[in-house]
């Protein structure tokens, strides 16, 4: 493969570094005036980078290092998708909040790229840069708003526990690499295939999937995720409990899949786990929340357990499962927080759950729209949250994984608590008053993304699934 | 045992040591200072593995600027150090039994490799290129094969700079800068005010 070809294949990484670049220095000179012209820039370099993402040709490039496949393609299409919305969501919070600079979109622009290498990532190395990458970005858009003291903690915290998993994780990779003998996936499977890697190289693997659960959240390590959705900016809360799980979760499956696909059965077992532990405390916790942004946290938690459901079935059901999964959560989850993001009272964000006393009376648009998306993620059908579940449900009885699909089950009925009392809040308790007039951008966001829930999701699924059937076969598990 | 064996044995147990004392002393400067012996000894271990270069890049870079600078910031950062140890002693046991259980496992692991040979049957991890000095051998695969991770890796430090002047970077409103374009063009005219003032009153402005 020449160099050309190499860069044909990771022609949307390079054309977005090339423009983050460029964007830089247009708002290094322009200073933060500069903030409204930086982001439809990086909004349209997104849009043309997913467009070159599903033109792009297959094929591995850079000795093994980039993979540019069915899953990479799906992932990245959707990742450069919905980083757009959080551009913005957040240009205009921030610019209402008082706190707009062009730094914001580049920096998110920054993390898509770093999520972009996660879901090509083909060997251990630009497992990590991507990783870091993206998590580096993240830690610091925890931050952005430097004079919260709330939000400052969240980016420490977000920071110190990331860079605790980060060495997790490269603690593993480096045993791995010296017990198979090799930093490229497909080599790592070959070796343990051939049986000579005993027990050392599953010790690297337990490492390295600690610190990629640590990235998607999921329980055990999962006690930094309501500090920092609870601190960090709502919009960015928004991006961050979207984008960067879909790309980690897929980086799991493709470390899983390719690398340790022959050892199937030694990481299912972590797999199922995490799995039953992620959906245990998503559940449980949640229930004792007043925040809505920690309940939000825990959500997440548990969802990440449901996602995990999908990939330990190990099938190529279950990864198609997964990416389904994922991608109706992601829109979910981008919707719940454009409401969060618009709404409040006397200039104050509504966070706590009595704030949410009689929307229905004050703001009958925003509380349908957030109790379509609660009956979403809750699993109602119609709704998308159901589709999603049941993708999974299925991948998991399939390949007989009954427990699991079990704990799906009491998982989902627990969760319903919170969302239905948060919905029983906003219809039938008492307002305490008038809530502030609702942003209009954030407002059609969670509208459209409600509107997707039911009945938008009806056609899309029937668009989606062919995607995700043809981009879980690139995992080459049957 | 051959000098070979010994200077193994000596450098790996002052590593060990010194790492072992980053983490126990009481001082937080005499901490850095032996994270840089542990630094110096790591460096002598790949001298041993042939890495010559790697091993004085450990000495310029981690030594030379990222152990410096951590002195730096320890002793410029005014933390009371006795206060973030106060924990300690509470959370001893639950660490003792976590490392305990790590330990135990890293010495399954051994037990294996032992048995087995390092990577077992497989080949020894990228093969040395024959007759080229180290820093040849990188320079050949640096911009080549792996061109890919290295501008990652640069976009990477790329964050960490924009994140460092978001985060620090402040324009404060009441500071007086030199402008000296404005200096320049002062004129007697703007730069002067003549004002008569009455005898017996005061000048109030």
């Amino acid at each position: 493969m020449t160099f050309q070809d190499a860069l044909l294949l990771a022609r949307p990484e390079v054309f977005l570094a090339a423009s983050t670049l460029v964007l830089l220095v247009w708002g290094a000179f322009r200073g933060d005036k500069a903030m409204g012209e930086v982001s439809i820039g990086a909004s349209l370099a997104l849009f043309v980078a997913a467009g070159f993402a599903a033109v792009s040709p297959e094929g591995t490039a850079f000795a093994g290092g980039f993979i540019a496949d069915g899953a990479s393609i799906f992932g990245k299409v959707a990742i450069y998708l919905i980083s757009p919305v959080a551009i913005y969501l957040g240009d205009r919070w921030l610019v209402r909040v008082g706190n707009g600079r062009f730094e914001f979109p580049i920096l998110i622009l920054l993390a898509a790229l770093g999520m972009g290498m996660m879901v090509s990532a083909g060997d251990l190395i630009s497992l990590y840069i991507g990783v870091e990458l993206q998590s580096l970005a993240l830690y610091v858009l925890a931050a952005f708003r430097r004079d919260d003291p709330k939000a400052s903690e969240a980016g420490l915290k977000y920071f110190v526990l990331g860079a605790l998993s980060s060495g997790l994780l490269l603690y593993g990779a480096s045993l791995i690499y010296g017990f198979a003998g090799s930093t490229h996936f497909d080599l790592i499977a070959k070796s343990i295939e051939g049986g000579a890697t005993g027990t050392g190289v599953l010790f690297g693997l337990v490492f390295l999937i600690c610190g990629l659960a640590f990235k998607v959240s999921a329980a055990p390590f999962h006690m930094w995720t309501p500090d920092v959705y609870e601190g960090a900016p709502t919009p960015v809360v928004g991006f961050f409990a979207a984008a960067p799980k879909l790309a980690a979760m897929l980086l799991l499956a493709r470390v899983l899949s390719e690398g340790f696909g022959t050892a199937l059965e030694q990481w299912r077992q972590i797999i199922v786990v995490t799995a039953f532990l992620s959906v245990a405390v998503g559940a449980f916790g949640g229930l004792a929340q007043s925040n809505i942004k920690r309940l939000l946290a825990y959500s997440s938690i548990a969802n990440i357990g449901y996602a995990l459901i999908g990939l330990s079935a190990g099938s190529a059901e279950g990864m198609e499962a997964v990416l389904v999964f994922m991608v109706l959560y992601m829109i979910d989850v981008t919707g719940f927080f454009a409401c969060l993001g618009a709404l409040s009272r006397n200039g104050k964000p509504m966070e706590q759950l009595s704030d949410f006393a009689g929307l229905a009376r004050v703001r009958p648009g925003m509380a349908l729209a957030l109790t379509a998306l609660s009956f979403s993620v809750m699993g109602l059908p119609p709704f998308s949250g159901f589709w999603a579940k049941m993708f999974v449900f299925k991948a998991a009885i399939a390949s007989g994984q009954w427990p699991l699909a079990v704990v799906l089950l009491l998982g989902s009925v627990v969760a319903a608590f919170y969302y239905l009392r948060l919905i029983k809040t906003m219809w039938f308790d008492a307002a305490p008053g008038q809530t502030d007039k609702e942003p209009l951008d954030a407002k059609g966001v969670a509208i459209a993304s409600a509107l997707f829930c039911f009945p938008v999701v009806l056609p899309a699924l029937a668009l989606l699934e062919p995607l995700a059937k043809t981009a879980a076969l690139a995992f080459g598990l049957k | 045992m051959d000098l070979q064996a010994i200077a193994f044995y000596l450098l790996a147990a002052v590593t060990v040591i010194s790492g072992f004392l980053v983490i126990t002393a009481r001082n937080p400067v005499h901490s850095v200072l032996f994270l840089i012996m542990a630094f110096f000894t790591a460096a002598g271990l790949f001298v041993m593995l042939g890495a010559e270069f790697l091993a004085m890049l450990l000495i310029v870079v981690y030594v030379g600027a990222v152990a410096v600078l951590f002195l730096f910031v320890v002793m410029m950062l005014d933390v009371d150090f006795t206060q973030l140890r106060e924990g300690f002693a509470r959370y001893l046991p639950i660490g003792m039994a976590v490392g305990g259980v790590l330990a135990v496992e890293m010495v399954m692991v051994a037990v294996t490799v032992a048995a087995n040979g390092a990577a077992g049957k497989n080949a020894a991890p990228a093969a040395p290129v024959a007759d080229l000095p180290n820093a040849e051998a990188i320079g050949r695969v640096l911009y080549t094969d792996y061109i890919y991770f290295f501008q990652a890796a640069g976009l990477v430090l790329l964050v960490a700079m924009i994140g460092a002047i978001v985060l620090t970077l402040r324009r404060r409103p009441g500071v007086r800068r030199q402008n000296i374009g404005d200096q320049v063009a002062r004129t007697p005219a703007s730069g002067m005010k003549i004002v008569q003032i009455k005898s017996g009153e005061g000048l109030s402005e």
